[in-house]
C-alpha cells in the first residue's frame, strides 16, 4: 500500500489513454449520433411538412370538384335552356310557316276560281249572247238592241 | 483458500501487490524489492490496468471504425448509450466548451469501472493462476507469487488519476482566468480585504488540495473495504457460499456508483475551474 514508481507509469497510462479517446473515440462515435439525431429530426419534419401539403392539396381538390360541380351544373341548366328555346323557336316557325303555306294555297285556290269563274262568265255571255244572237236573229236588229244585250252581259 | 496459509497470511497475501524492481543484481521481484524505495514498479496493477485501458479503447474504436448513421447494431447502440450517458451528464454539468472534457470522462468512466468489475471475479482465481504459473514456469514459491488483481485498490492508480485530474484543474485554472486571476481566487476568496489573504490562502489551498485527495481516497476506500470484505468472507469455509452472493449483488451497485461518482465529480471540479468569477 506504499506509493512508489506505479504512480508515474499510471499518470503516463492515463493521459495516453485520454489522448486516444480524445483523438480516435470520441469524435467519430459522437459526430454518427448527431448526424443520426439530424437525420430522423429531418425526417420528422419532412413527414409534418408531407402532411400538411397533404391536407391543403386535399383541402384543394375538394374545392376545385365542387366548382367543377357547380360549373356542369350550370352547363346543364344553360344546355336545357337553350334546347327550350330552340324547340319553341323552330315550332314558333314551323306554326307560321304551315299558316303561310295554307294562307298561299287559299289565295291560289280564290285566284283559281276567281279566274274560273270569269271564264265562266264570259263563255256564260258569249253563250247567251250567242243563244240570245239566234234567238234575236230572227227577230231584233241587232244594233238596235245592242244596248239591251250589253246590259243583259253586265248583269252576268 | 489454500490450507496451507494461517488466516492472517492468507489475507495479506491477497492483499499484496506483485513488485518489480531494478537491483544491483539486475530485475528483482516482491520481496527482493523490500527496500527498492520509490522506485519499484506494482506490476500486477500495470498489467491489469493497462490491459484493461487497451480492452476499452479496443472496443470503442472498433465502434467507432464501424460507425454508421444509419440504423446501429446492437454492439453499437450499447457503446452510443454508454457515449449519450456520458455526453447528457457532461452536457448537464459542463457550460463551456471544451473538447477534451467529454472524452476525460468517458476514459474516466469505462475504464474505472472495468477495473472495479474485477472485484466481482472470485478472489482466488486470478492469484491461483499467477501462483501456478510461477510455481510450474520459474519454480517459485507459490506463496511468493502476488496477483491483486483489481488495479483500484491500489492507491498508486487512484492518485495517478487524481493527480491527472488535479493538473488538468489548475492548467484549466490558469487557462481561463490567467496566473493573477487564479492567484486571486485563491487569495481573496471567500474574504474579499487584503488583511484576510493567508487566511483565504489556506481555505482555498486546502478546498483545492482536499478534491484529487478526496477523489483518491474514495476511489481506494471503497474498492480496498469491498474487496477486504471479499477477502474475509473466503476465508469462512463453507458460509462463504451464501455470504458472497449478496457481497456480489451489493457490489453490481457499488461499482459502477464509484466509477460515477469520479466521473461526475472530475466533471464539476473542471467547471469550477472554468467558472470566471
Amino acid at each position: 500500500m506504499n506509493i512508489n514508481a506505479t504512480l508515474i507509469g499510471q499518470a503516463i497510462a492515463f493521459a495516453v489513454f485520454v489522448w486516444f479517446c480524445m483523438k480516435f473515440v470520441w469524435p467519430p462515435l459522437l459526430g454518427a449520433i448527431e448526424e443520426r439525431q439530424k437525420m430522423i429530426a429531418d425526417g420528422l419534419e419532412a413527414s409534418d411538412q408531407a402532411e400538411k401539403d397533404l391536407a391543403v392539396a386535399q383541402a384543394q381538390a375538394a374545392e376545385q370538384l365542387k366548382e367543377a360541380k357547380a360549373q356542369a351544373a350550370d352547363i346543364i341548366e344553360q344546355a336545357k335552356k337553350r334546347a327550350n328555346v330552340l324547340v319553341d323557336e323552330e315550332t314558333q316557325r314551323g306554326h307560321s310557316e304551315r299558316e303561310k303555306i295554307i294562307a298561299q294555297g287559299y289565295a291560289e285556290i280564290d285566284a283559281e276560281r276567281n279566274r274560273a269563274k270569269e271564264d265562266l262568265r264570259k263563255q256564260v255571255s258569249a253563250l247567251a249572247i250567242a243563244g240570245a244572237e239566234k234567238i234575236l236573229a230572227r227577230e231584233i236588229d241587232k244594233d238596235a238592241q245592242a244596248d239591251i244585250v250589253a246590259k243583259l252581259v253586265d248583269e252576268l | 483458500m489454500a490450507s496451507e496459509y494461517t488466516t492472517t497470511e492468507y489475507i495479506q497475501h491477497h492483499l499484496t501487490n506483485a513488485v518489480m524492481c531494478t537491483t544491483e543484481n539486475g530485475i528483482a521481484f516482491n520481496k527482493a524489492c523490500s527496500d527498492a524505495g520509490f522506485w519499484s514498479w506494482h506490476i500486477d496493477t500495470l498489467l491489469w490496468s493497462i490491459g484493461l485501458g487497451v480492452l476499452f479503447l479496443w472496443v470503442f474504436t472498433n465502434a467507432a471504425r464501424k460507425a454508421t448513421t444509419g440504423v446501429p447494431t446492437k454492439g453499437q447502440a450499447f457503446i452510443e448509450m454508454t457515449i449519450e450517458f456520458v455526453n447528457s451528464n457532461v452536457k448537464e454539468t459542463f457550460h463551456g466548451k471544451n473538447a477534451l472534457i467529454a472524452p476525460l470522462a468517458l476514459t474516466i468512466f469505462v475504464w474505472v469501472l472495468l477495473m472495479n468489475l474485477m472485484d466481482l471475479v472470485p478472489v482466488d482465481i486470478l492469484p491461483s493462476i499467477a501462483g501456478f504459473i510461477g510455481s510450474s514456469a520459474f519454480g517459485m514459491d507459490p506463496h511468493d507469487v502476488y496477483m491483486k488483481a483489481v488495479p483500484t485498490t491500489d492507491l498508486n492508480l487512484t492518485f495517478a488519476l487524481a493527480l491527472g485530474v488535479f493538473f488538468l484543474i489548475i492548467y484549466y485554472s490558469i487557462k481561463i482566468k490567467g496566473i493573477s486571476g487564479f492567484v486571486k481566487e485563491l487569495t481573496l476568496q471567500p474574504f474579499n480585504h487584503w488583511a484576510f489573504i493567508p487566511v483565504n490562502f489556506i481555505l482555498e489551498s486546502v478546498t483545492l488540495i482536499a478534491r484529487p485527495l478526496s477523489l483518491a481516497l474514495r476511489l481506494f476506500g471503497n474498492l480496498y473495504a469491498s474487496e477486504l470484505i471479499f477477502i474475509l468472507i473466503a476465508t469462512l469455509g463453507l458460509w462463504q457460499l451464501p455470504l458472497h452472493f449478496p457481497w456480489a449483488v451489493f457490489h453490481i451497485l457499488v461499482l459502477p456508483l464509484q466509477a460515477f461518482i469520479f466521473m461526475m465529480l472530475t466533471i464539476v471540479y473542471l467547471s469550477l475551474a472554468h467558472e470566471d468569477h
